[in-house]
């Protein structure tokens, strides 16, 4: 739809640069010392010293929110980093070459992308144990197949058409035709599933923490603070509300920023 | 039917990679859940003798083939921790997970069907006299909202729902959970918080793809034949668009509900359920890898086979489809 804004792409961009403002800032300085555990001050309500509140050992929960909005992005984009480069890799060289590799990748992905993808991570994990790096490669592992099957369907789709037969009759090579000719074509696609990939792994890895598979204490994590914050949900509902709210806003910011990519190449 | 036979042996197939490789990968973890279990200061006659109770004297491939027709038969091995069969440990609770999802599930299509069309209704753009730009403006508003509870983790739903309905209005206790055999309807009602929680941000996402569906629909020229015939809006909606609208919504309802089961392993701990996925937390806390195995296979079968129906449902519903 021509002259339409984009508000989708414009909302997503804004919420994730908002977030990843805070979480830059947070690398410098955070407005307390995050693991400072002050007894006498627990559970504070949220005041102009403590703008949102205290949780159960005093430690400053906005402060604890941004550090634990960074670790639940370093391990989103750890994730997506192993998932989009192996599987840009497989999906490039099944979808340009087929035959019966292609086949048989893409029946193995079938089956892991059929299993619930929590439920394999947790058996991954009770294989090479809890901890952030292990979250890493589990959830990175999982985020293969979807990948590979994203950039297949481009280079599938690509390969049949005039441009990669003109390049091919002027001898071009195939890793050139690959990376060079196809690649920048299929880009948007792969932005857009980089997008909903960070949005998948965000919430994957606030689930893992969630259930004490992730970022170990005393460091902080979004989903460790939201089972925490359960003990205290009628005397402190503002922490359970903080934590929460932060992981809603990482995972709705990476949502539209896919869902407008989407929109603009349809466009 | 000839594609029915075909789907059922890669049903098979399938069962039987995810049967072995679910076996074989706790079998190559270091770590010997003998010593585990004994101690450092056994005596090897007491490890050779567990070993050969535990039957972990005998190579891969035949404790692999006895595990497997012991789960056909039911029997899923004993338990290193509770030293107890798997089968009995799993009883309850498979009741208990199936029911929360299987209540999710409904709850689901409760909610997002008749919410997807009453929003493609109101967002429809070529609804005219008074009230039309109120009623855009509602839907645009409830789209903003839709968008939001789909970006809502299950666990935080579940937080949310706890202290609006647990502690704000007490309708339920938190934490209280209630047995069926102690009572079938304490059990159902304290099961339906978590089965909203697990609903809700699906339901969101049904909404939202039904809604692109049917305004798709809605450009083609059948309707446009059907008001012609004098169709009011509410017929050619029910009668012709939703036929053609909710074929996109089947598929994504099968693969929700592999979702739902494995959202119902974290969901459990939010409301303190103890449910399989509670088991399967703790079994792998503690190393307890047949009741790891038997949870997995379980859990992949329900999957797999669930995703075989949905086929079948699919076909049934689109007679187009027809695939060698």
């Amino acid at each position: 739809m021509q002259g339409k804004r984009n508000y989708n792409l414009i909302l997503g961009a804004a919420i994730t640069a908002v977030m990843l403002s805070l979480i830059l800032s947070g690398l410098i300085r955070t407005p307390h010392d995050p693991n400072k555990i002050n007894a006498g001050n627990s559970l504070s309500a949220p005041s102009a010293q403590y703008l949102l509140g205290t949780d159960n050992f005093g430690r400053d929960i906005l402060s604890r929110v941004i550090i634990g909005a960074g670790s639940t992005l370093y391990v989103a984009a750890a994730t997506v980093a192993i998932g989009a480069l192996a599987g840009m890799l497989i999906g490039g060289l099944t979808g340009y070459f087929g035959g019966w590799v292609d086949e048989l990748f893409m029946r193995a992905g079938d089956i892991i992308l059929a299993f619930p993808s929590i439920l394999l991570a947790l058996v991954l994990i009770s294989l090479i144990g809890p901890g952030r790096n292990n979250i890493i490669i589990a959830l990175g592992i999982m985020f293969i197949p979807s990948f590979a099957r994203v950039v297949r369907g481009e280079y599938v789709r690509c390969r049949e058409l005039d441009y990669v037969h003109s390049a091919r009759i002027i001898g071009t090579g195939n890793m050139r035709i690959m990376f060079v000719h196809i690649l920048p074509n299929a880009a948007p696609v792969i932005l857009r599933a980089i997008a909903i990939g960070f949005n998948n792994a965000v919430l994957a890895e606030a689930s893992m923490s969630y259930l004490g598979l992730g970022v170990q204490p005393p460091d902080a994590s979004l989903g460790r603070m939201l089972s925490e914050s359960q003990s205290y949900l009628f005397s402190a509902p503002w922490y359970a509300l903080s934590a929460g709210i932060a992981i809603v806003l990482l995972i709705l910011g990476f949502s539209l920023l896919g869902e407008g990519i989407g929109a603009r190449d349809n466009a | 039917m000839r594609y029915i036979l075909k789907r059922l042996v890669v049903l098979v197939v399938t069962l039987f990679i995810i049967s072995a490789l679910s076996f074989i990968a706790f079998q190559l973890i270091p770590g010997d859940p003998v010593t585990k279990m004994l101690g450092v200061e056994a005596t090897p006659e007491r490890i050779a003798q567990l070993r050969e109770l535990l039957g972990l004297d005998r190579s891969v491939m035949v404790r692999y083939f006895e595990w497997l027709s012991g789960f056909v038969t039911g029997d899923f091995g004993l338990s290193y921790s509770y030293s107890t069969p798997v089968s009995q440990l799993l009883g309850d609770k498979v009741i208990t997970t199936s029911t929360l999802s299987a209540m999710a599930f409904a709850l689901v299509v409760l909610i997002s069907i008749p919410a997807g069309f009453l929003l493609a209704r109101l967002s429809d753009i070529r609804s005219k006299g008074k009230g039309a730009a109120a009623r855009r403006a509602l839907a645009t508003l409830a789209g903003a909202v839709n968008q939001i509870i789909m970006s809502i983790p299950p666990f935080f739903a579940g937080i949310i729902l706890t202290y609006i309905f647990g502690l704000v209005l007490r309708l339920f206790t938190p934490g209280a959970f209630v047995s069926y055999s102690s009572g079938a309807g304490g059990f159902l009602l304290y099961l339906l918080f978590p089965a909203l929680a697990i609903a809700l941000p699906r339901s969101a996402m049904v909404v939202k793809l039904l809604r692109g569906s049917i305004q798709g629909e809605l450009q083609g020229d059948y309707v446009r034949t059907a008001y012609s015939r004098g169709g009011s809006r509410f017929y050619v909606l029910i009668r012709h668009v939703a036929r053609n609208a909710i074929l996109p919504v089947v598929t994504f309802l099968a693969m929700t509900l592999a979702d739902i089961v494995a959202g119902s392993i974290i969901i459990e701990q939010v409301f303190a359920i103890p449910g399989t996925g509670r088991l399967l937390l703790l079994s792998i806390s503690n190393r307890d890898y047949p009741v790891v195995q038997a949870i997995v296979v379980f859990i992949a079968s329900l999957v797999v086979v669930v995703n075989f129906l949905a086929d079948l449902a699919y076909q049934y519903i689109d007679p187009r489809i027809r695939l060698g």
